[in-house]
This record gives structure tokens, sequence and C-alpha cells, in this order.
């Protein structure tokens, strides 16, 4: 009689605890964490590349030396961030991370404008490809972003609706995941000037 | 009855809908979707052919799909959406290739699933869009564009990349397994108790399988079919026990699951690779 008592008390804290959404959040959990680091390996590719990109603008417009070195700079700033998934625990370190890569973005992308001004630099097949692998890296990190967040929303929503967060609030006590947000100034559309 | 209000609240969130999409992938036709009307008869057949027997002996699944206009979304927000319905690919491989066309706003983009990416890289796939299909639309000679853009996509994607040749599908398998998961175990369970007495077993049978529906099927059921399934829990839970005890003594259940096979002589629908961003875009 007592094993009978043991073996359903065990079967009801299984089927309860699946009930209450345990297995969901940890599932949802691992799909963000998996969904980061897809999100870091983007932003990590953009890296990597830029130092080549440089070299490639410096031989036909080493003059823009103004933007070049913005490039540069974001670029080290970058490199000198904290990594890994202790950034999405912390709404700060995300918030920074954020911020540093919009900065590097920004930068980049005034070196492709001056680079307009280049018609040589254009016509060059070496540039043209960094123009192909940057444009390819910017859309992974833009698809990266996407799924992130919504690893993000579905998570979050597993943590708030009921019962899952009785569960979350006694015992797992995850916290809530941020969601990347637009980036600064893709709000207002660019003035353009002839 | 927290079983009940669980159920409840559940319903109440499940109407949440889907956010809107921008402009809506269109329905796959086989490897070339000409929506655009560019491609001419013969030459579609041509590509069709080509890509079915590259698909047959390198497993990788590259489709076509030419569009009139974006309608002012964006090229590579579409192509991500299309590759991420159609699923183009082997599961697991990966090794799925979108060409995308749009016709009015001039614009072509290479979609190259993440299986893939270490071979057709973003260089080389904008090579094939600059070199090859830009000069060749340029000119007016769509169909040249086409074929010699496909026949540079498959020779790059051969590089390194050598596929079983098998393209076998597996459709929703994880839902089948989870629902299939919790029938075993509701089984066992109710056959075992059944056995220790009938109306535990009946009872556990009247619980349980309502349940164990409930978080086996992800869509929601009605309430009035969980409540049609207690009567039918309870009658499992005193009959299952005694299919175990003959089961017990005649050496067995069997249980089999034979797989489906894909004798099928043409284009079988895609596989189910993923993607992640990779490929380049152009324009002529």
């Amino acid at each position: 009689m007592q094993r009978f008592l043991v073996l359903v008390s065990f079967v009801l804290l299984a089927v309860g605890l699946s009930g209450c959404g345990y297995n969901t959040i940890q599932q949802n959990d691992e799909g963000v964490i998996a969904a980061w680091g897809d999100v870091e390996a983007s932003y990590q590719r953009r890296a990597d590349l830029i130092p080549n990109l440089v070299e490639a603008v410096k031989a036909y417009a080493a003059h823009e030396k103004e933007t070049l070195t913005a490039v540069t700079e974001a670029r080290a700033k970058v490199g000198t961030m904290q990594v890994g998934a202790e950034v999405i625990n912390n709404p700060k370190a995300f918030a920074k991370f954020q911020e540093t890569q919009g900065g590097l973005s920004s930068a980049l992308s005034r070196l492709m404008v001056v680079v307009e001004r280049y018609p040589d630099l254009k016509a060059n097949q070496n540039f043209l490809d960094f123009q192909h692998q940057l444009e390819g890296t910017e859309n992974r990190i833009n698809v990266a972003r996407v799924r992130y967040n919504d690893a993000v929303r579905i998570f979050n929503t597993s943590i708030r609706t009921f019962p899952n967060n009785l569960t979350n609030n006694l015992m797992l006590q995850l916290p809530r995941r941020e969601a990347f947000k637009a980036e600064e100034g893709t709000a207002k559309a660019p003035t353009v000037k002839f | 009855m927290r079983f009940f209000c669980l159920l409840g609240l559940s319903l109440l969130f499940a109407g949440v809908s889907k956010p809107a999409m921008a402009l809506e992938v269109p329905q796959y036709q086989g490897y070339v979707t000409d929506l655009a009307g560019m491609i001419s008869q013969a030459e579609r057949q041509k590509l069709e052919q080509t890509l079915l027997a590259f698909e047959r002996s390198d497993s990788t699944q590259i489709a076509v799909l030419t569009i009139p206009s974006l309608e002012g979304d964006s090229l590579e927000d579409f192509s991500i959406r299309t590759v991420d319905t159609w699923k183009i690919g082997q599961k697991g491989k990966d090794n799925g290739v979108l060409l995308l066309v749009s016709k009015n706003d001039r614009k072509i983009r290479i979609e190259v699933g993440q299986g893939l990416e270490g071979v057709l890289t973003d260089l080389l796939t904008g090579r094939i869009v600059d070199q090859i299909i830009s000069p060749r639309f340029k000119a007016g000679e769509l169909d040249q564009g086409f074929e010699a853009g496909i026949s540079a996509i498959i020779s790059g994607a051969r590089g390194e990349f050598k596929g079983t040749g098998s393209s076998r599908r597996e459709t929703r398998k994880n839902e089948q397994s989870s629902l299939f998961n919790y029938l075993i175990f509701f089984a066992i369970l109710v056959g075992f108790l059944g056995r220790l007495s009938k109306p535990v077993g009946a009872l556990t049978g009247a619980v349980l399988l309502p349940l164990f529906a409930f978080l086996g099927v992800s869509s929601p059921l009605g309430w009035l079919l969980l409540l049609l399934l207690i009567p039918g829990g309870a009658l499992l839970g005193l009959l299952l026990p005694i299919l175990f005890a003959n089961a017990g003594r005649g050496g067995g259940m069997y249980m089999g699951g034979g797989g489906f096979g894909s004798g099928s002589s043409g284009f079988g629908g895609f596989g189910g690779g993923g993607f992640g961003g990779g490929g380049a875009s152009g324009s002529w």
C-alpha cells in the first residue's frame, strides 16, 4: 500500500509540474538562450569583417580619415564588451550591448555613404565583395534579432500567464527578458541633401 | 476543479492572434513558381528537370520564385518570410536555396539555407547576382539569366556539399510523438494501477485521459470533447488491465510503426530546411 501511495504521488507530481508549465518555461528559456547565441554570432561576424573593409576603403579614400577612425573606434568598443548569456539576464548589460552595436551600425552606415563619392572604389571587385558580405551580415543580424525577439515574446508570455507565473515565482524565478528595440534614428527618415 | 479553472484560463489566452504580415507569402507550385510570368514554358520545364535531378543526386533543394512586385515591402524581409514558410531544403541539413526575383522592382535575391552558407557564401552569391544574372536580365535575356543563374548556384552548392540523395520528409513529427508518448505513459500507468484494483484503474483512466489529451495536443480541444473523454478513460481503465494481463501471457503486444516511403516520381514538396539570412541581393 505504501509503495502504491509513493507511486501515485510521484505521478501526480510529474503531471502537476508539467501542467503548471515547468517544462514549458524551461524550453522557452532555452529557446531564448539559443536565439541569443545567433544574435551574438552574427554581430561577431560583422566585427570580424570590419578591419578588411576599412583597409579596402583606405586604399581609395585615405583622406576620409574621420569616418574611418569612427568605424575603427566603434569596432574597438564592441571588442571590449561583455558577451555571453549573462547579458540577457542583466537589463543594463543588454542596453549597453544594444547601444554599442548601434554605435558601430551608424559609423558603418556613414562610411557607406562616404564611399558613394568614389566611383573607382565602387567599381573595385574587392570592394563589391565586401559590400555583399557586409549586406549579408547586416541581414543576418536583422534575422537573428527578429528571431530573438520572437523567442523573448514567447518566453515572457509563458512566465506571465497563469499558472506558469506561480511556478516561476515559487520555483524558477527567471527574470523577464528584454527585446531589441528599433535602433535610434531609424524611426525618422534620413534627410537627403543635393 | 482546479483543472477546469486552468482549462478555462488557457482557452482565454488561446485566442491571441499572430501579428499581421506585410506582403503575403504565395503558395509554391513546384521548384519554379513564376507568378510574374518571366519564364517561358520550355525554360520552366528545363529548370524543373534540372532542379529535380539535382535534388535526386545531392538532396539540395533549389526553388525559383518570381513576383510581379514587392508592394513596398523590403526584399530581404519578404525573402526570409518566404523561405521560413516554404521550408526549402532537408530537415537537419538546411540545404535549401531560393532565387527570388521581383519584376517591377528589378530586384534579385539569392537566399541561402544555413547548411549551405559555407559553400554558397554571401560573396559567391553576390557575384552570381552581379556577374551572371544581372547582365543577362539587363540585356532582356530572362530565360538565359535564370538558366545560367541556377547552374551557377548548383555548381556553387556542389563545392563541398555531397548529400545522401535521399529526400525523406518528416511532417509534424514533434506533435505526434508528444501525443504518442503521453498515450504510452497513460496505457502503462492505467494498466498497472488497474491490476491493483478495478475502481482505482477506472478513476485514473477517467482523470488522466482527458488531461493527457489536453497536454499532448497543442491545439486546444473543446470542453465537450474533453468531457466525453472522461467515460472513455474510465472504460479504458477497466479494459487495459485485462488486455495487459492477457498480453503478459500471450507474449507481448506488437507495436508496428512503419516509415513512410518517398517513391514519388516528381517534385514532392520542400523538406523543412532552416534559414538564417544568408545570401545576397542585387538589382538589374
